[in-house]
């Protein structure tokens, strides 16, 4: 069973429909990314998953349970929900923003604190400097970690983020994607993320769904979107000068490596993309290399007319 | 060669304030000799009352403060001369009366002039512009008043003004002082809290509803440009016709002239900056933060006692400050319906053109009103300090 059901779901403004007939799923520990222009309908179709935004008609399904009949208020407090911009509340210090949710569950003060520190350790922020700190007296990427900080306080299973790194400087936001796929993967949630930044959807998506005038127009994995765009808007969003590269970038070199060979000079650490390895090789002038672990032992090999030829159109 | 700079260049207010100052002690008297409250009185210029000591340690005062205030930045020496100077001031006007006044009269007034007045203004101004280089902290602030307060307690309580015309009044009304202060102050404070009560939730409503904005708004700016003797008699037709119809309405004190339309009239005034400052206040509120605190699944009235009304609070206290000041000097008018109130004394004085006795009602108001606006303005500055 899916983890979210959108079944059929419209939302109309007097006569604008916003959100027209869109129907998709999201499985359990996947992070599905949401893009499109504004005013495509992408932010209202996940307001309405935590019932911000009415539903006017369809269904909108989270773990089997359709949203229309949880009580508003503990709908939202099992989903957790972080806006660009971060939404802290000023008056507050960092600790206690990030407890808001788990005060609302009446969480005893022991558990609270535990896991306030838990989270700021998480993203890096020392509790002894920033718990006591109003989010006026930090940095912009700081703001924003204590944002997503506070959005997965009370272990959510679900977590909707709307341009969560809107904001931030590309250098920032770099750091800020990689903070949350690691975080994603240790604690399995699903994310539904929504942006306007394909590379940003490409960087974080296992699913990326492409929303355009209030229409879904295709919902599948990145690599499909690249390979197979099933409308020509989605083509001219992923851009076609780089597809090469793009694709190259989604697929890991653990996967694509031949077997391990003696007598190479040179080693690339197999967590790189075939993208990676392959401005890797360029730079240092190597036609083949090593693949190496994280123990440095050679586990493969690659050379340049292999990667060619897994970037080719299939 | 920057110190000599420095003394060359004059402190531009300091040139304003000295000079006009200056111009006050030789043109206008400091002190008049009446024989009865409205004789006419005797003005007698600071300098025509030279041979006594008091006068003469003023005038090195006034000189030394002059010369600080033209030369010298330092603010905290300017600060001691100008309270020192103030002191002095005052000294030299409760002791040229008890001088003048014969002895054994108690219809003598001595009454202070425009020089006295001019200087106690231009002392005051010098004092708070050192106050203010000095930047205090808010609550510093408070505690500055304070202690000037306990320096005029001090000085009227030793007896040293007591020969003044403005005491002379007091000391022959001192029990309906006492009882017009306290009811001069029940109506602001009274208006004022029954305002917040009403305006708070209609500010609230207001930006819910911007539909109702528009209309409540405009209502209580139309109130607020009526003028308030009119305003007092409008009022007095339908609480007198109450009054005399509904016995319970008259039970509870309501008549048609009185406390209780001064009562309505001041809440009524009191209301636009109460309502219009919540409503910015919460407007001012970053949308940003609402729509978080709604997404993680805070109540409606969650959101409004923990986001909003908070976030918004200095901005309404603001307008509860301009509704105190505003409520203990209009409370004055209040005593022309039988409201009470310092007004008492403003009326009867005019009446009797007995200026003694206007000023024995405007001087608490004024101090009253001022001490409300200092005290205020610093918890307003100090919860945005620690907000912002």
């Amino acid at each position: 069973m899916s983890m979210i059901e959108i079944r059929n779901v419209t939302k109309r403004y007097g006569t604008a429909t916003v959100v027209d007939n869109v129907s998709m799923n999201v499985e359990k520990g996947e992070i599905t990314v949401i893009v499109g222009t504004s005013g495509s309908g992408k932010s209202t179709l996940m307001r309405m998953i935590n019932r911000l935004v009415p539903i006017t008609e369809g269904q909108i399904f989270v773990g089997g349970q359709n949203v229309i009949d949880v009580e508003v208020t503990e709908l939202r407090r099992k989903i957790g929900y972080a806006i660009q911009g971060h939404g802290l509340f000023p008056h507050r210090t960092v600790a206690q923003n990030i407890a808001t949710v788990p005060q609302l569950l009446d969480w005893d003060s022991a558990r609270i604190a535990k896991r306030v520190e838990e989270l700021l350790g998480l993203f890096n922020l020392d509790p002894a400097t920033f718990a006591d700190k109003y989010p006026h007296q930090l940095s912009g990427g700081q703001q924003q970690r204590v944002g997503v900080a506070r959005a997965l306080a009370a272990e959510p299973e679900l977590l909707l983020m709307d341009e969560p790194f809107g904001a931030l400087d590309p250098v920032i936001r770099g750091k800020a994607q990689d903070d949350l796929l690691a975080i994603q993967k240790q604690f399995g949630t699903t994310i539904i993320l929504v942006t306007h930044d394909m590379d940003e959807a490409f960087h974080l998506g296992n699913q990326i769904a492409v929303m355009s005038q209030g229409r879904l127009l295709q919902c599948s994995t990145p690599e499909k979107i690249l390979t197979e765009p099933a409308d020509p808007f989605v083509q001219q969003l992923t851009g076609t000068s780089d597809r090469a590269l793009k694709l190259m970038s989604l697929l890991p070199l653990k996967e694509s490596m031949a077997p391990a060979k003696s007598g190479l000079a040179y080693a690339l650490p197999q967590s790189l993309s075939l993208r990676d390895a392959l401005a890797e090789m360029i730079w240092q002038g190597v036609d083949e290399a090593a693949v190496e672990n994280g123990e440095k032992a050679a586990v493969g090999s690659i050379s340049m007319s292999r990667l060619l030829e897994l970037g080719r159109k299939a | 060669m920057e110190e000599t700079l420095a003394v060359r260049k004059l402190d531009r207010l300091g040139v304003v304030l000295v000079a006009g100052g200056i111009a006050a002690t030789a043109l206008l008297p400091f002190i008049y000799v009446k024989a009865n409250r409205i004789a006419a009185g005797k003005p007698m210029l600071l300098t025509q009352l030279l041979p006594q000591p008091s006068v003469l340690i003023l005038l090195v005062l006034l000189i030394a403060t002059a010369l600080a205030t033209l030369f010298l930045r330092n603010a905290f020496i300017r600060l001691a001369l100008g309270t020192l100077c103030l002191a002095g001031l005052i000294a030299a006007i409760g002791l040229t009366a008890t001088a003048a006044t014969p002895p054994s009269s108690t219809v003598a007034r001595m009454t202070p002039g425009g020089s006295f007045w001019v200087l106690f203004g231009v002392i005051g101004l010098i004092i708070s512009d050192a106050l203010v280089k000095i930047r205090l902290t808010p609550w510093m602030r408070v505690a500055a008043l304070v202690a000037y307060a306990a320096l005029l307690g001090i000085c009227l309580s030793s007896g040293l003004l007591d020969s003044l015309s403005i005491l002379r009044e007091f000391s022959t009304r001192s029990a309906q002082f006492w009882t017009e202060a306290y009811s001069h102050l029940l109506l602001a404070f009274g208006s004022l809290a029954i305002a917040i009560v009403l305006g708070l939730p209609l500010g609230i409503l207001c930006f819910w509803v911007p539909k109702l904005r528009a209309i409540v708004l405009q209502t209580l700016s139309l109130i607020q440009t009526i003028p308030s003797l009119a305003l007092f008699g409008i009022l007095m037709l339908p609480l007198g016709y109450l009054a005399t119809h509904v016995p319970l309405a008259a039970d509870i004190g309501i008549r048609g002239i009185g406390t209780a339309p001064a009562l309505i009239a001041l809440v009524l005034y009191s209301l636009l900056p109460i309502v219009a400052n919540t409503v910015v206040g919460l407007e001012g509120v970053d949308p940003s933060v609402r729509d978080a605190a709604a997404g993680m699944g805070l109540t409606r009235r969650q959101i409004l006692t923990g986001i909003d009304l908070p976030l918004a609070f200095p901005v309404i206290l603001t307008g509860i400050r301009i509704v105190l000041v505003q409520a203990i000097g209009m409370v004055t008018i209040a005593a022309l319906i039988g409201g009470g109130g310092f007004g008492i004394f403003i009326f009867q004085g005019l009446g009797q053109t007995a200026m003694d006795l206007v000023l024995l009602g405007a001087v608490p108001t004024v101090f009253f009103a001022f001490s409300s606006a200092v005290i205020l303005d610093a918890v307003i500055d100090s919860i945005r300090g620690s907000a912002a």
